[in-house]
């Protein structure tokens, strides 16, 4: 008997950051322009999956997708049951400027979706050369809570299970069910308060609606993209954000919700060619 | 949309109740102006009624215009009217009590509630 292995290698490497050292895992696919994922708040690297066995896309890129500390399988700091998980701006940057330099990344392509989607603007404010181009998948400078965070972490609630719950709200309804769930099962296997400290930096520290018309898109394009359905970073605040930042470039995905890449992989892929096409081409 | 499918759409759905098993109380249902209590008793609806006195209660309500559930209970629902969650940020439903039983099973009374959609070429 033999299988047929997705083309995408697994890899763990040791990120240093402060005081902390933190096992990263990554999975890459791939040649040419780096294309670095970031996955959402709460779930993991496995939602590029679909993007890095598509070789329409590895052709032309060298697609990497990691977990970002206390996510999937990379490990939390040493310590970390006596520590509260929250994840800030400042932190947040340095980790994703930190696994360029160690990949010595040549100004690669970021796509991040919902928080990575918010910090690609971030990163394209504080170092726009750094960058070929940023894609901003559900990703808004502006955005508005609307449940208690402290839902997500208490004993008397299932952490996964409310945790899916809730993001099942941010999933088209015109889905593949298949994806849908997928999509859903990385939300109940994540650790507890893991998904809490994401939205901190989503929800409460991630704003910069008064910064972000400063990005200059001469020198870091950017494209952002929005779902239909989302309901979190909706078509309106992406299309607010799009008018502060002059230059960028702002689709609305029709019956797509907020997690493109793992939700509704072949519509998805409809909407990135085009913006991959044309930053292959810059 | 027929809140008297609920019951036989609920119950009818082992899976759905698997998932309920450890659900037994009442909570409030409001289309509009009209308050409906739901009774649920190890994950099957036992009883849905009209709300007549004030003093009879659900542990948690959810409410919604008699419009916005039209919608959400459409076979395709457009956005902001798909799931309750999306209404809850849309402003356009409202939930209180006491929501810790509803936290704690919220996929399964999504589902309840979603029962009633209408079904493809299917009467409401």
């Amino acid at each position: 008997m033999s299988v047929a292995f997705d083309p995408i290698i697994g890899r763990y490497f040791t990120l240093t950051l402060g005081d902390d050292s933190y096992r990263i895992y990554m999975e890459e696919a791939g040649q040419g322009i780096p294309l670095l994922c970031l996955h959402t708040a709460g779930s993991d690297g496995r939602q590029f999956r679909h993007i890095l066995c598509d070789q329409d896309i590895t052709s032309r890129f060298r697609v990497i997708a990691f977990d970002l500390p206390w996510h999937g399988k990379s490990n939390p700091p040493k310590g970390f049951r006596d520590r509260e998980y929250k994840l800030t701006v400042d932190g947040y940057k340095d980790i994703i400027k930190a696994v360029c330099a160690g990949l010595e990344l040549d100004r690669p392509v970021v796509m991040g979706c919902s928080m990575g989607g918010r910090i690609v603007c971030h990163l394209a404010l504080e170092n726009p050369h750094g960058f070929r181009a940023m894609i901003a998948l559900e990703g808004a400078d502006k955005l508005t809570p609307y449940y208690n965070l402290d839902w997500l972490h208490r004993p008397d609630v299932h952490g996964g299970e409310i945790q899916a719950a809730f993001v099942s709200a941010q999933v088209a309804p015109t889905s593949p069910d298949e994806y849908r769930w997928e999509t859903l099962w990385h939300y109940m296997q994540g650790g507890p308060g893991v998904f809490k400290g994401d939205l901190h930096f989503y929800w409460l520290d991630g704003d910069f609606d008064d910064r972000s018309p400063q990005i200059d898109t001469e020198i870091c394009p950017i494209y952002l993209m929005s779902g239909e359905y989302d309901c979190s970073c909706t078509p309106e605040r992406m299309l607010a954000t799009a008018a502060r930042i002059n230059g960028s470039k702002a689709t609305v995905m029709a019956n797509m919700g907020h997690f493109p890449m793992s939700e509704n992989p072949a519509l998805f892929k409809q909407y990135l060619l085009p913006v991959l096409d044309e930053i292959a081409s810059r | 949309m027929n809140l008297n499918d609920m019951q036989q759409r609920v119950n009818d759905d082992s899976a759905l109740v698997h998932r309920g098993r450890f659900v037994t109380l009442t909570f409030t249902l409001g289309i509009g102006e009209t308050d409906y209590l739901i009774d649920i008793v190890a994950g099957k609806i036992a009883h849905i009624r009209h709300r007549l006195l004030p003093t009879d209660s659900g542990v948690f309500a959810i409410r919604a215009s008699s419009d916005s559930w039209h919608r959400h209970w459409q076979p395709v629902p457009p956005r902001d009217y798909h799931d309750i969650f999306a209404m809850l940020a849309k402003d356009s439903l409202s939930i209180d009590g006491q929501l810790t039983p509803l936290m704690q099973n919220l996929q399964y009374f999504k589902d309840v509630i979603a029962s009633i959609r209408q079904r493809d070429g299917g009467p409401s």
